[in-house]
């Protein structure tokens, strides 16, 4: 088993085929007053083993895309269009609820927010990621219980089989994100999100979350999808980075691109917004005005009544993402396009 | 869970002694002696002092008391003064009869109230919600002595199919004749429950289905059906289990109507007859029981709840 789960993934028969390429995903939300479009359009594309962060500030659609990709949008939710590629699957958007039953928890995975309301508060822990190794690797419960002793261990919790028997409320916060943590890895995935995963944590205890999944993922070679509205954790953990606002990714790069030449102004204003060791005592400078209500965008560019540097074309139409002349970084931007309307 | 079982079980002792002291009073608080009350207006004076002797009643009532309950604890409740017979074997005859009522309803209020509370979260927002959410509105408004006439009239007068009074034929029967003179008044009796459960299970188990670990639950590919049926069901039994048990104290006071209805030889028609008659004895029995029984079902419920909340269990 061990071997099994630890040994290097498959070489892709492509080494630069993608593990996971969405294109043009759109989720609308049926609301009283009108359908929201969450997510407008999203194109992402992640290479096997590589972390890839989306940033963005609150309501710009960051977990609902992770949740469109996993299925797992509800009433009154609705997945309207794109596609999905994982490995050679077909389009995961196509697939039957049952079909993806058996991708969720195998070979993608998920960790939350919030580690308190994650877990179930009636059942043990131990029972909790028992139950992915019975669902995806057709355990009995004794061998099932017995390997979620081995991944407690494997998440650093101490005196893990006295562990497994005991509920969540019995757990600190950073231990229950462990627990997810170890039930998210329990069937070594090659595709891992992590929405949030320390936001609800005590600092000292995010870094060492942060290790872990570092740890594990390198282990197990998996890819990761970290959200997070933390632009340090991105610079500290991510390759590449999707900004996204309202839906759309505004913006998309290398970390070392994004950190030391950001092109889009919203991208300026969140890495402006980090606070600095220099300029620690000073207020940070925070993006002016709030998220646009998604059911009411600005004409153009929905950023346009937060930006800086909004000019003229920016009400004339909706940038497009736009690919940058000898890169592979995207922007959307009329400030860094070759034609811009007039 | 035993330090849990031990404190809960010393909560009992002293509501039991409250039950006891207001049972000894009923007596005592009555208007007139209890002599008077005992024996009736047509007893001479020599009659009455002399059960006075008899029963202590010239004693303090601290020394009464003691007396009363050293008796009741060894199960000796007096004597009937109407039937003239030993109070606790009656009364415990009656009883089983009230808990076999009880229990007919319970069952019907559980199997059906939490079975389409279930289905009804499960199908929200669909005609079988919808449906199932108004027969439970106009089950919790409709009285149940209407219900159990209405039965009668239907099911006994009209289509025949089913008795309408009594346990059992007169000539006696065998435990399937029990059950078909059960239907009706187990059914009249649980109907109100059910619709309770039905409406209590259809909100707690949507309220669960929103909580971010049944999110998990579906992203470690959990199927529909058992992320209903053992995440959802589990956490929301927390909460139906303690309607549940409020309901059973409802179902044992609400007996003594359907009872009366059906003519069911129950421990609330003889309570009733008892009260008529003036037969103190018969009526501190019946009470006591009853009030034993609330006592040992509530304990059985908060012990149910506690193996079902973990939080509590362990704290
Ligand atoms: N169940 C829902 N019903 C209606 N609208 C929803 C629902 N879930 C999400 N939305 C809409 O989708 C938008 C994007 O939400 P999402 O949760 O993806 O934001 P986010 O980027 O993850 O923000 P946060 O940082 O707060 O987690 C929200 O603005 C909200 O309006
Ligand atoms: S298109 Fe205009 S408004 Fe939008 S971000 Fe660029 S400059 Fe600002
Ligand atoms: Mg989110």
């Amino acid at each position: 088993m061990d071997t099994l789960m630890h040994a290097p993934k498959t070489a892709a028969k492509n080494a630069n085929a993608p593990l996971l390429e969405v294109s043009n995903l759109s989720t609308e939300f049926a609301t009283y007053a009108g359908t929201l479009s969450a997510v407008d359009g999203v194109s992402l594309s992640l290479q096997p083993g590589e972390v890839f962060g989306i940033v963005g500030e609150s309501g710009s659609g960051k977990s609902v895309t992770a949740l469109s990709i996993m299925g797992l949008i509800k009433k009154p939710g609705r997945v309207t269009g794109g596609t999905v590629r994982f490995k050679d699957e077909a389009n995961l958007l196509d697939k039957t609820p049952a079909e993806m039953r058996k991708i969720r928890g195998g070979q993608i995975s998920m960790i939350f927010q919030e580690p308190m309301t994650s877990l179930n508060p009636v059942f043990r822990i131990g029972w909790q990621i028992a139950e992915v190794l019975q669902i995806h690797r057709e355990m009995t419960r004794t061998e099932a219980w017995e390997r979620a002793i081995h991944l407690l261990d494997r998440v650093g919790i101490a005196s893990p089989a006295k562990r497994a028997r005991e509920f969540p409320h019995q757990l600190s916060g950073g231990m229950r994100q462990r627990v997810m943590i170890a039930m998210a890895m329990a069937c070594a995935p090659s595709l891992l999100f992590a929405d949030e995963p320390t936001t609800a944590l005590d600092v000292t205890v995010q870094a060492q979350i942060l290790d872990l999944m570092v740890q594990l993922k390198e282990e197990d070679g998996a890819a990761v999808m970290l959200i997070t509205h933390d632009m340090g954790v991105i610079a500290e953990m991510a390759q590449k980075v999707a900004v996204m606002y309202a839906g759309v990714v505004m913006e998309e790069a290398t970390v070392e691109e994004l950190f030391d030449s950001p092109l889009h102004p919203y991208t300026q204003g969140l890495l402006d917004s980090i606070p600095r060791k220099k300029s620690r005592g000073q207020s940070l400078k925070a993006i002016p005005g709030i998220v646009p209500n998604l059911l009411h965008l600005p004409t153009g560019c929905r950023f346009r009544d937060r930006c800086a540097a909004a000019h003229s074309a920016c009400a004339l139409a909706d940038p497009p993402l736009q690919t940058m002349p000898n890169s592979t970084r995207k922007v959307r931007c009329w400030l860094h396009h070759p034609e811009p309307p007039k | 869970m035993r330090n849990y079982l031990l404190k809960r079980l010393a909560q009992t002792i002293p509501v039991l002694f409250g039950i006891s002291i207001l049972v000894f009073s009923m007596l005592h608080l009555a208007p007139g002696d209890p002599a008077d009350l005992l024996l009736g207006p047509d007893a001479t004076p020599e009659a009455v002092e002399d059960l006075r002797e008899d029963m202590g009643l010239n004693r303090p009532l601290i020394v009464q008391y003691g007396a009363w309950a050293g008796r009741i604890v060894q199960g000796d409740f007096g004597r009937s003064v109407v039937l003239n017979r030993a109070v606790l074997p009656e009364v415990m005859k009656r009883f089983k009869n009230t808990l076999i009522l009880t229990a007919g309803a319970l069952a019907f209020a559980v199997v059906f109230g939490i079975g389409i509370g279930i289905l009804a979260a499960k199908f929200h927002q669909t005609v079988f919600d919808s449906a199932a959410m108004l027969v439970a509105l106009a089950g919790i408004s409709m009285p149940t002595f209407f219900t159990g006439i209405a039965a009668i009239l239907i099911f006994a007068m009209g289509f025949q199919v089913l008795p309408s009074s009594g346990m059992y034929p007169a000539r006696g029967g065998d435990f399937f004749d029990l059950m078909r003179h059960l239907l009706m008044p187990a059914v009249t009796l649980g109907a109100v429950s059910a619709a309770i459960l039905a409406r209590i299970t259809r909100s707690a188990m949507l309220e669960v289905i929103q909580q971010d670990f049944i999110r998990t639950a579906r992203a470690k590919g959990v199927s529909e059906d058992k992320v209903v049926w053992i995440h959802a069901l589990r956490n929301a039994s927390i909460t139906i289990v303690t309607v549940l048990g409020m309901q059973i104290g409802y179902l044992l006071g609400g007996s003594v109507i359907t009872e009366a209805v059906f003519s069911w030889p129950g421990l609330g028609q003889m309570m009733v007859r008892a009260i008529q008659a003036r037969d103190y004895p018969t009526v501190q029995g019946g009470v006591l029981i009853i009030a034993m029984s609330f006592v040992f079902i509530n304990l059985a419920v908060d012990l149910i709840y506690a193996w079902l909340d973990p939080r509590i269990r362990y704290s």
